[in-house]
């Protein structure tokens, strides 16, 4: 069975190019970056230019990225740094719809001394500014917002946050992991002081990751030891994979255009047939300021993991913000932070689309999934009384 | 990805008895919207008063459908009696199993199954029975205590898996082990301090200790120990058995019964043995 994978948020396909140009280094240029001789320093060549093409996705200069294992190591490193470099500051600004890597290290720290704001969204997952300036004290170590949400695309005014805070005198850090690579993003015009992008989200192999920290910034390391990454996180480079990750930037540079033409045509295609198609069925968050390639979509009177199944006999795999697929009773933290009511969070399915897909995959989905929904519904009690609620409407 | 059994597998995919029953004799509806989960059971009897036909409706996930599924195959031709006795573990093992973490689909449909049969037999909606516990899911402690007890749990997370309960804040969980304890039988003495003591607490609090720290361990070695007076904070007691007559007994009486009072009742505790 074909699959259509229709779950990039969660992680991409390895491009081809990036394939290709990590493997020489794992056999045949298999040195040690740090090492004296030859053999291992055209390996360090390789990392400098890896280092560029990172740097040049985001408009950073190759010093300021700093290559990480994962997302999460990005975040926790930001965030530590800000707290360890400004010891007599006990507050963090956040929001509640930050991905757990965040959310619960603020969490933690919430309860090893530390007072944590967690921002509210509103009903279309957006922040209101005004909350965070307000919020802002001399006490405030670090605020960190995401650049974009994960589940449902929605994207946070950051030019106008950065500018605030920065001038403000606190350290901003974003977790652009779900922003990089899908809509231009550019350091020297935005005032983050740090960034977070991981390599798997955009087409490189997981295990590889990256920080931005602006120059200048305060800074202590994470992981302690070595002098790799200029004494900024010490274990021996991941080499075939920062080499991967830099060709994935590259290649992310080169796609963003199409990223936010065809692949925003076909979310929308996907999302305008669903609605016409299926009763009942809502988009989560802002539509006017999203992600090109991300669509949650809430279909009332189902429950989202029923669906994931039914849709894998297809071979379409997407992901839910339902209770049930995460393992835990309730759902997604973040439809519950946007006042998405019960009915619409347990059946909603997110989309995230990449440049690989095909018209025909997406309207392979469109055609498929409304028998689904449909065949689920029959089972449901609910779902006659809302058909007879609407139609007494 | 749930690792579910292929008959977990079938039972969604191609769900058995799907629907309402026309006319039924017995309708339970269990869960809700905002739980995540519902169902909705009919059935109907024959003359013979056996299940001669059940039907179900359900919102929920997987296993929560092939549960429902799963029930109405199990219940067709049994009497209300035999039905009665189905437990959520025969859900489980209809399907080759469940995940632990759900657990509570087959208890939903034990649950619907229980109501349906009240209501055929015109028992009256019965009141919540029990205090909540759990907030975030409804649960009361009477609804914990049965999982405990039929399942055999043993730990808060087991509690969730089954009932739901503990699954959202977990401010529970403490109420939720004290209930695990108490079915199982583990001492749960409430230690307060000396100053919010009423006499009739102190009472209270040192029989308790007597009866499941102190007892049980005596009746090991053949003795016993009966409290007959508290005054003040002299305790009064009498051995029996083994210990009666036992040359140890005043080591005991001071190092151990004294010791373990003063530890879990207050410190000013002088214990004494009656005087005949």
């Amino acid at each position: 069975m074909k699959v259509i994978y229709a779950d990039n948020n969660a992680t991409t396909q390895v491009a081809p190019e990036v394939l290709e140009e990590m493997l020489p280094y794992f056999h045949d240029l298999y040195g040690n970056p740090s090492s004296m001789h030859s053999f291992g320093g055209q390996v360090a060549q390789k990392l400098k230019e890896a280092r560029e093409k990172a740097g040049n996705l985001i408009g950073a200069a190759p010093d300021e990225i700093l290559f990480t294992s994962c997302g999460t190591e990005s975040d926790s490193t930001a965030i530590q740094a800000a707290i360890v470099s400004h010891p007599d500051k006990k507050h963090i600004i956040t929001t509640r719809v930050e991905h757990p890597a965040v959310k619960n290290l603020c969490e933690y720290l919430e309860k090893n001394g530390y007072r944590v704001t967690f921002l509210p969204v509103d009903r279309q997952g957006r922040l209101n500014p005004e909350d965070l300036y307000k919020s802002l004290s001399k006490d405030t170590a670090i605020v960190s917002i995401m650049w974009a949400n994960n589940e449902t695309g929605v994207i946070f005014p950051i030019e106008e946050i950065a500018q605030i805070v920065t001038q403000s005198g606190v350290v901003f850090h974003t977790d652009a992991v779900q922003a990089v690579g899908k809509i231009p993003i550019d350091v020297q015009k935005i005032p983050v002081d740090m960034l977070s992008l991981s390599g798997h989200k955009i087409h490189a192999p997981k295990g590889v990751a990256a920080l931005y920290v602006r120059k200048g910034t305060k800074f202590m390391p994470f992981l302690i030891g070595g002098h790799q990454e200029r004494g900024r996180r010490g274990g021996t480079e991941n080499v075939a994979s920062i080499i991967g990750l830099g060709k994935a930037c590259e290649l992310a540079g080169e796609h963003i255009k199409e990223e936010n033409k065809r692949v925003r045509y076909l979310r929308d295609k996907l999302e305008n047939e669903m609605l016409k198609r299926v009763p009942n069925a809502m988009v989560n968050g802002d539509r006017e300021h999203r992600l090109p390639n991300t669509t949650s979509i809430s279909f009332e009177y189902v429950e989202g993991e029923a669906i994931l199944l039914m849709m894998n006999e297809f071979g379409i795999c997407a992901s839910s913000g339902s209770a049930c697929t995460s393992g835990s009773l309730e759902p997604s933290h973040v439809l519950r932070a946007m006042g998405v009511p019960f009915t619409a969070a347990h059946g909603s399915i997110r989309f995230s689309l990449s440049v690989y897909h095909t018209e025909e995959e997406i309207d392979f989905i469109i055609e498929e999934l409304p028998p689904i929904i449909e065949r689920l519904r029959e089972l449901s009690p609910y779902w006659d009384h809302s058909k007879m609620a609407a139609a007494s409407q | 990805m749930w690792d579910y059994t292929d008959k977990v597998v079938d039972h969604f995919l191609h769900p058995r008895n799907v629907g309402e029953v026309e006319n039924p004799d017995g309708i339970g509806e269990e869960g809700s919207l905002a739980c995540g989960d519902a169902l909705k059971l009919t059935f109907k009897l024959d003359e013979n008063n056996r299940i001669k036909d059940a039907k179900f409706q359900t919102f929920g996930c997987a296993s929560a459908i092939a549960s429902s599924s799963a029930l109405t195959e199990i219940i067709k031709g049994m009497t209300l009696e035999e039905a009665q006795k189905v437990t959520n573990e025969d859900i489980a093992r209809y399907l080759g199993g469940l995940p632990k973490e759900k657990m509570h689909c087959s208890v939903m449909g034990r649950d619907a199954l229980e109501k349906a049969i009240s209501y055929y037999r015109g028992e009256a909606e019965k009141e919540i029975e029990g205090e909540i516990v759990c907030e975030c899911f409804g649960v009361t402690d009477v609804e914990i205590e049965r999982a405990v007890r039929e399942s055999n749990l043993t730990t808060v997370e087991d509690v969730t898996d089954y009932t739901k309960a503990g699954g959202g804040c977990e401010s529970c969980h403490d109420k939720i082990q004290e209930i695990i304890d108490e079915v199982h039988g583990k001492p749960h003495v409430v230690r307060l301090k000396p100053a919010g003591l009423t006499n009739i607490q102190k009472i209270k609090l040192i029989e308790q200790t007597l009866e499941r720290e102190i007892k049980p361990s005596l009746k090991q070695d053949g003795g016993d120990i009966e409290l007959i007076d508290v005054d003040g904070n002299t305790v009064i007691v009498k051995l029996q058995g083994t210990c009666a007559t036992c040359v140890a007994s005043q080591v005991t009486l001071k190092h151990y019964v004294e010791a373990k009072l003063r530890e879990l009742v207050t410190p000013e505790l002088v214990v004494k043995e009656v005087q005949s």
